[in-house]
């Protein structure tokens, strides 16, 4: 089987198969999720594909009451906000990703460093068709 | 011979190891000086559209020149503008502005890197001149915003962010509020530090007559104590402007922690600068401020920082100004900064060297960047108070710097005798681009 290019594309339809994948640079071995064709560190474009494990911690976050247009779409707003942040996994690398089962309307009572989980959420709307979402575990 | 002469040999694997990098110094081919100076009074103004705003600033500045000029010796334009496309459905705003004042059939070129256009427009201006191509250049920026509704200026100014960050539902304020859970969570600063440099904003702001919000916090708290009382409504119990600040009711969230009083405001403006080869300055005025330094850094996404903490970008820049200065951030007297959220001023001040990390907020607490401090920062009220049309804030920052060096900043004069040098940054999208420029009186 032919391997599929290190692009966006490749990584969403990865993620439609429920697998979050990353490309290692087998050079200097440093993995990126999202995956990435050039590695920005030594330069090499000798990468691998890399399944990675979908949990980590919180690294930053915020609760937003005024959102995007599909995110009012789906109901948020100055009374029911959400919450999205910045997940370090397990490896050391970082996704940006939606963040539930946390109360967005008592931010004090989230914290960077608290450890979470993710689940595989497929959308027939969005702009995405599958989407990360982690939440505390 | 296994090595050109004057290489070293590599000493083991690894590209980057087999030759021994030459570093050269940065420096600008000639010198280039500003010589005017002018920008619209910023706000939202139903009534006129960019070109209008741009004749405002370029009069103003024609105004300036203290000998006078003649707009025909004008040899080429810069332009910065990042999203006039979207909100008012007008691309290409070179030639339209080349030709509303008067410079068509001269080049004019827009530059692009979203809040920080127009310091790209000042920085090419001044590679044009210090290349020996030209000696006088028009450099300038534009943005027209406030005829969209708010969720559609964020939706326009959201392009600027990484593709990840918008998938996940990120907005501006939410990005910066995101940035402000990590340095609180590193450092131990709260809201109520990010409540100082609100508050220091809205005092400079006042005496600023081109800044779109003139009131200090204590005036708007004072506004609203007296509507109540017209009204027969309960007194609102604020004892001072950071329990204003706290209060869900005055200061709603937008992205927390950002509330409203933490992010600058939707504006229309435009702002130019006249610049000229140093060696041609005398013709212009006798009082010339020359560049004395400029870098300007790249950063990625959030996901892609391992430290939410400080802009790479901004670093980046200031190291690249600093070097063609040869200065360092103790001899900036002051400093314009992007401020488009209060956490981002935080950050800057730091990254620019005025402030070891992690340190900004307690100097923010002890006064130092009061117009009376040891450090002044964002004298013109910033992008929070003076406005933020995003493509024209860049050469506004500059403009600041420009009138407070000439003395002519009336009211929010910097009270010191001998002020020479001063420094401006300009921050795009998420920190992708950055620039920092330095001013100095001769």
């Amino acid at each position: 089987m032919q391997e599929r290019p290190f692009s966006d594309v490749s990584f969403e339809k990865y993620l439609d198969e429920d697998k979050l994948m990353g490309s290692r640079c087998r050079q200097c071995g440093v993995l990126y999720v999202p995956p990435r064709p050039i590695c920005t560190r030594c330069h090499a474009t000798d990468m691998t594909w890399e399944k990675v494990a979908v949990e980590g911690r919180l690294r930053a976050f915020t609760c937003i009451a005024v959102g995007p247009p599909f995110m009012t779409a789906q109901g948020f707003n100055r009374d029911n906000p959400y919450c999205t942040g910045v997940v370090e996994l397990a490896e050391g690398t970082r996704l940006d990703a939606r963040i539930e089962g946390v109360d967005a309307k008592n931010p004090a009572a989230i914290t960077v460093g608290q450890p979470l989980r993710a689940r595989f959420v497929h959308h027939a709307d969005a702009p995405r068709k599958t989407t990360l979402v982690f939440q505390p575990c | 011979m296994a090595a050109a002469v004057g290489l070293r040999p590599a000493s083991g694997g690894g590209c980057s190891k087999g030759v021994e990098k030459v570093k050269k110094r940065k420096r600008l081919g000639r010198g280039v000086a500003v010589v005017g100076a002018g920008m619209s009074a910023f706000g939202m103004f139903p009534e006129k559209n960019s070109k209008d705003l741009f004749v405002e600033a370029f009069q103003e500045m024609t105004a300036s020149v203290d000998k006078g000029f003649d707009p025909r010796d004008i040899e080429a334009l810069y332009l910065g503008n990042f999203t006039n496309d979207f909100f008012v459905h007008q691309a290409h705003w070179g030639p339209i502005i080349a030709d509303l004042i008067g410079l068509v059939p001269k080049p004019a070129t827009r530059t692009e890197g979203a809040c920080a256009s127009s310091a790209l427009a000042f920085r090419e201006g001044v590679f044009a001149i210090a290349s020996g191509f030209y000696d006088v250049v028009l450099v300038g920026g534009l943005e027209e915003m406030s005829k969209r509704t708010t969720e559609a200026v964020a939706e326009g100014l959201a392009l600027a962010t990484v593709p990840y960050e918008g998938q996940a539902g990120f907005t501006f304020p939410g990005v910066f509020g995101a940035v402000a859970t990590a340095y609180f969570d590193k450092y131990g600063a709260s809201r109520d530090h990010l409540m100082d440099i609100t508050i220091k904003s809205h005092r400079n702001a006042p005496l600023n007559p081109k800044a779109q919000f003139k009131a200090t916090i204590r005036d708007i708290m004072d506004a609203k104590v007296e509507k109540a009382r017209q009204k027969g409504t309960a007194l609102p119990p604020w004892e001072d402007e950071k329990a204003f600040l706290r209060d869900p009711r005055a200061n709603p969230v937008v992205a927390w922690p950002m509330h409203l009083y933490d992010c600058c405001p939707i504006s229309d403006g435009a702002s130019c600068m006249l610049l000229v080869a140093e060696d041609i300055a005398a013709r212009f005025t006798d009082e010339p401020v020359v560049v004395a330094g400029l870098g300007q850094g790249s950063g990625r996404g959030l996901h892609a920082c391992s430290d939410l903490t400080y802009f790479e970008a901004t670093r980046q820049a200031a190291r690249e100004a600093y070097d063609v200065a040869g200065l360092g951030p103790e001899d900036i007297q002051f400093a314009e900064v992007h401020d488009c959220f209060s956490i981002a001023e935080l950050l800057h001040i730091e990254d620019l060297g005025f402030f070891k990390p992690g340190r900004g907020f307690h100097a923010v607490a002890e006064g130092a960047t009061r117009l009376n401090g040891i450090k002044p920062i964002n004298t013109s009220g910033g992008l929070k108070c003076k406005g933020h049309p995003v493509g024209a804030t860049g050469v506004s920052q500059l403009y600041e710097v420009w009138t407070q060096l000439r003395y002519t900043a009336g009211k929010r004069q910097i009270p010191i005798g001998d002020l020479h040098t001063g420094g401006a940054h300009n921050l795009g999208g998420t920190g992708g681009t950055c620039t920092f420029t330095i001013l100095e009186r001769k």
